[in-house]
């Protein structure tokens, strides 16, 4: 596979929210592109028959009580954003639907 | 000319598709110990998890797991013996991770279905709505829109987040199309929903307010041409907040392709909203890029894996089904479909079915309860069962039962509970509505009205009986209604030699 | 005298015999890094106050009599990647500039229930993605051996504080060696726990299914000690383990390794390990035989590809854990001028927050992870994840602990490989299959590479859930090496600073 374009780098980008310069398109898309060729070889290694590990630590049913415990003061919960207003934080305007 | 509805069915098969979210009513949220009340002042019901602060870890709360199974036995779904959390990744400011902690390719629960009944020409029908999945996921944090074009200062918009609800466990249950509903697909959608609410209601799962959000409907909808076979492009339809509303915003939407399309126009696959006022749907607003969600495996939770036995707990648990229900109760309490509607409506079923199970008879118990006290309650403008409790109405009809209290003393001992003068007994005591049996007074009030209509009383001596009726009212009336109506004429006619 | 030098255990034992405060160890600790931090820049913050304070407590309830914890009044080095209540915590990035959090790590809750004193935050590789220190906003940490080079990473500023004696603890965190590289570079000891030994809650996610916190010393005991006093089941963190702790302490005293199985990684040596590593690696294999123990050659075929997978899992996982810092809630907020929508202000932010590494890694994620491609990186990767375990697993079944060098190389300069992602990847290769697996991984000095005369690190890795292993062994070597030397190595670490 690899051989990523710039586009394509310009697509994720948007994707993850970083609004990169032209330059910085350009160098990634040279740089994942050596990266990707590195990378490319777990595809030989991984046969269909070996089955995916997401977790090293086979737990399951890991579950709490549903009891309430204390919540953050919403002093604390507004302690960290940058602007705050009405007890809420406040953000630039929402532009589009959420999901 | 455009289409009307009649016209679009004439012409098109609509195929449906419903995803209901349901918020659950367990005391905490679906990762973190945050209380879930509604209505809490802003960012009172959050902590690191919730915030989505850097560091923080989400932990499974088990009645939702639970909730999830209960779900899904009674929508007849299969419970999957393994089952795992995923990340749908996207940004959107109101979700603190900008990513949704869901269920992606193993749901907790796959494969069930759910019968709903519909009046149609020919009769009562039922139509099989299949369920595909049901799976568990977190509700996302409300946003306010302040300023902009209805705000004072002119180009001041921003946005206020408050994320008490964000985390809240929700359930996502997706139908698989629905063809063949023919005409009555906004009814058959309708009744998916009612149905569904009630059923969830019934498992004491959520509180399925639709007008408060517990309860949320997104109402897919395609048409396609008769006798094509090929499916149309679908619309979704979000923002549908009321049983009615899911009706309308169906049917709506139907008139709305079929027009497009009539016109050689094409449906383009999108999100639109219902508007309440027009019953139409308007487009909402299309993002820049299309989304990947990029899902994989939550490596911050593991695996679901519910024991077998316990599942078959849970089954047995299981209440009856509404629909049963409700066949069956018409059928005890012998109630006439309209009445029985009107119950239903009015969401006083289980209010008149607990004054029942107190000994109360049921035509009584329906009767105070969409009577008197309903129409109190819509005086008010309070829900009926904020102003007695089955308690203090089964008491009542037993006392009228037993002849303790008249009809219309029993209405005074309602109003008076309603009015927080205590437990029934306690009004009775405190007007003095006791029934009055006792002979001699009733004969000195019986006395009295001979004396003021001596004529009437003539006539009655004269063998016309129903004269009577004008002296009894006149001895109810001079007892305040204490009096026991049936003793008074017996002792009347007895003293006028009749 | 000075008790900067000594190990952990010895202050705990003189704090214990009232041979010094735990106020006046803290002080001489604060000393020391004023006078040599300027150099070295382990510290991103410190948190006199804090410290003070917790170390009076703990000199209070000693006089009172109250029963403290063996590290009670010990001083410790916090990597700036863990949570601490009101404390500032950068994770080494820009974007969190600022942010003091609500609320405290459960490492950090267990810290200061020990008794142990938190002298203040040390520098990392931004949100730990590097091997280096070099990708820190706030500036390189420099090796106390040789400061024109780099002290490992990603935790350069834990792994210096503790060669340079500014602390005798710190608590790193390893997501593909990030405690045993810089350990073996500062010619320190750095262990990584089993996975979910250590809880997780209040660490800041790189890679959720390989990051792992755990102890860094500069002796084995030590690490021990603060091992114990870290480890064990937290309900916050759903892969944590339930279950008892490996006595890890009383491993690490045991020396003695008679009959052991030692099984030596043939793919984690030889080409590509610089020949003075070699070497070194080689005579204490021959120490630990003299001590009784049986080395095993075993073979992990698969090893080959850790590298790959490595690079397609943990950058996934981190393209998702790091979207939170979009600026609505906390951190850095660029651009909010009142015209632009929250939607780009979260790109400028992100845009001007994260460094270049960061970047790279999250825009490689977020590749691997996208519809058409899921298939073919992560998932290849997680299959690749299931071959290594089964290596070690077959390996496991013939040694009772496996050992490698920890990093292929000394120290690097500053610089020398910034601007080649891919051979500053292979610095990992090592420590990487420890991580993949979720296994236990230590790293402790083994000398002195010849051509360089820079530490050397031995790694030892021991089953899940059987650290204590890999404690017996590293305390056996431990001693025998010192007993060869005549001194520790770490000794020999340059005196920096004004005497």
């Amino acid at each position: 596979m690899a051989a990523i374009s710039r586009d394509e780098v310009a697509h994720l980008a948007r994707l993850a929210r970083i609004e990169m310069s032209s330059d910085e398109l350009d160098h990634l898309a040279s740089e994942l592109d050596q990266i990707l060729h590195a990378v490319d070889r777990v595809q030989e290694a991984a046969k269909d028959d070996v089955p995916p590990t997401s977790h090293p630590l086979p737990l399951k049913n890991v579950t709490r009580p549903d009891v309430v415990v204390p919540s953050l003061t919403p002093q604390d919960a507004l302690s960290g954003a940058p602007a705050s207003d009405e007890q809420r934080f406040k953000v630039p305007q929402i532009l589009g639907d959420a999901e | 000319m455009a289409l009307n509805y009649d016209g679009v069915i004439e012409k098109y098969e609509p195929t449906l598709g419903l995803e209901v979210h349901v918020e659950l009513n367990t005391n905490t949220k679906m990762f973190c110990g945050c209380a879930t009340a509604f209505g809490a002042e802003p960012n009172t019901q959050t902590c690191p998890v919730c915030l989505g602060l850097p560091g923080s870890l989400p932990v499974v709360n088990e009645v939702a797991i639970e909730s999830a199974i209960r779900i899904g036995l009674a929508l007849n779904c299969s419970i999957a013996p393994f089952s795992r959390f995923a990340r749908k990744n996207y940004f959107y400011p109101d979700m603190p991770k900008d990513f949704q902690i869901s269920q992606y390719d193993e749901p907790i629960c796959v494969d069930g279905f759910l019968d709903v009944e519909i009046d149609t020409d020919e009769g009562v029908k039922t139509f099989r709505v299949d369920i595909e999945r049901v799976h568990m996921e977190e509700d996302t944090g409300k946003s306010l829109h302040v300023g902009g074009s209805t705000g004072r200062i002119h180009g001041a918009e921003y946005s206020l987040l408050d994320y008490n609800r964000a985390g809240i466990p929700l359930m996502e249950i997706v139908t698989k199309m629905i063809p063949g509903t023919e005409k009555y697909a906004p009814q058959v959608a309708r009744a998916y929903v009612t149905e569904l609410r009630d059923i969830l209601r019934s498992l004491g799962v959520s509180d399925v307010k639709m007008e408060q959000g517990s309860l949320r409907c997104d109402a897919n909808v395609s048409l396609s041409p008769r006798g094509s076979g090929k499916l149309g492009t679908r619309s979704e339809t979000k923002n549908v907040n009321s049983l009615r509303s899911v009706e309308r915003a169906i049917h709506g939407e139907m008139i709305r392709q079929g027009n497009l399309l009539e016109n050689g126009e094409r449906i383009i696959q999108e999100t639109r909203h219902f508007l309440e006022e027009s019953g139409e749907t308007r487009p909402g607003r299309s993002k820049e890029t299309a989304e990947d969600y990029r899902y994989f495996q939550e490596p911050d939770l593991v695996p679901v894996a519910p024991d077998a036995t316990w599942i078959e707990e849970i089954r047995a648990s299981l209440p009856e089904r509404p629909s049963v229900r409700r066949k069956r109760l018409q059928v005890d309490w012998a109630v006439p479909d309209k009445e029985m509607t009107a119950m239903i409506n009015a969401e006083l079923l289980d209010t008149v079915e607990a004054t029942v199970k107190l000994g109360a008879d049921p035509t009584k118990a329906r009767t105070w309860w969409l009577g008197e006290i309903s129409r109190v309650a819509n005086e008010k403008e309070v829900e009926a069962t904020s102003l007695m409790t089955p308690a203090q109405v089964a008491e009542i009809i037993l006392l009228v039962a037993s002849g303790e209290l008249t009809d219309k003393l029993a209405r005074a001992v309602v109003e008076g509970v309603i009015a927080g003068e205590g437990s029934p007994r306690d009004v009775i005591e405190k007007r003095g509505l006791k029934v009055v049996s006792d002979d001699s007074a009733l004969m000195a009030a019986i006395e009295a009205a001979i004396a003021t209509q001596p004529d009437t009383a003539q006539r009655v001596r004269d063998g016309n009986i129903p004269a009577a009726g004008a002296l009894i009212g006149a001895v109810m009336k001079a007892t305040g209604g204490a009096a026991d109506a049936a003793r008074v004429r017996e002792l009347l006619l007895q003293h006028l030699g009749q | 005298m000075s008790f900067i030098y000594k190990t952990a255990a010895e202050m705990a034992s003189a704090l214990a015999n009232k041979d010094v405060s735990a106020v006046d160890l803290a002080n001489e600790h604060f000393a020391r890094i004023e006078s040599v931090d300027g150099d070295v820049h382990a510290f991103l913050h410190l948190d006199k106050e804090g410290a003070l304070a917790q170390a009076k407590s703990v000199d209070e309830k000693r006089a009172a009599g109250e029963k403290l914890g063996p590290l009670a009044g010990v001083p410790l080095a916090l990597k700036d990647v863990m949570a601490q209540k009101g404390i500032p915590t950068t994770c080494g990035s820009k974007i969190l500039e600022g942010w003091r959090p609500p609320y405290d790590a459960t490492v950090v809750t267990r810290l200061k229930d020990a008794g142990i004193v938190i002298l203040g935050k040390t520098n990392m590789d931004e949100f730990a993605m590097g091997s280096s220190t070099e990708n820190s906003a706030y500036g390189p940490t420099h090796n106390p051996w040789d400061l024109t080079r780099i002290p490992g990473g990603s935790g350069g500023g834990s792994s210096a504080s503790l060669a340079a004696f500014e602390a005798p603890l710190a608590i790193g965190t390893d997501t593909g060696g990030s405690i045993r590289q810089p350990a073996a570079v500062t010619g320190t000891v750095g262990v990584k726990p089993t996975y979910g030994a250590v809880s997780r809650y209040g660490l800041v996610a790189f890679s959720s299914s390989l990051d792992q916190a755990g102890p860094c010393a500069r002796t084995v005991l030590d690490a021990a000690l603060l091992h114990e006093v870290i480890a064990g089941h937290d309900a916050r963190d759903s892969s944590s383990i339930n279950a008892p702790v490996p006595a890890v302490v009383a491993a690490a005293k045991k020396l003695d390794v008679k009959g052991m199985k030692i099984g030596v990684i043939k793919e984690l040596g030889g080409e590509g390990f610089q020949k003075g590593v070699s070497e070194r690696f080689n005579e204490a294999l021959e120490e630990l035989v003299k001590a009784g123990a049986d080395i095993v050659e075993v073979s992990c075929p698969n090893f080959e590809y850790a590298l790959a997978a490595y690079y397609l899992i943990a950058p996934s996982e981190a393209s998702s854990n790091l979207a939170r810092f979009d600026s609505m809630r906390y951190g850095l907020r660029v651009g909010d001028d009142g015209s632009r929508g929250a939607e780009e202000v979260m790109s400028l932010t992100r845009q001007a927050g994260f460094g270049k590494e960061v970047k790279r890694r999250i825009i490689l994620g977020t590749y691997a992870l996208s519809s058409g491609y899921y298939d073919a990186y992560y998932g290849s990767a997680q299959r690749v994840r299931t071959l290594i375990m089964r290596d070690y697993e077959a390996a496991f079944a013939k040694a009772d602990v496996l050992v490698s060098p920890t990093a292929p190389t000394t120290a690097f300069k500053i610089g020398e490989k910034a601007d080649d992602p891919v051979a500053m990847y292979l610095n990992d290769i090592a420590t990487i299959p420890v991580n993949m697996a979720g296994i236990g991984g230590m790293s402790l000095p083994c000398g002195l590479a010849p051509e360089d005369g820079l530490p050397v690190g031995f790694q030892i890795m021991s089953p899940a859930m059987k650290d204590d292993l890999m404690y017996q062994v590293g305390g056996t070597l431990e001693a025998a090496l010192n007993a060869k030397w005549g001194s520790t190595l770490i000794s020999q670490a340059p005196a920096l600073g004004a005497k």
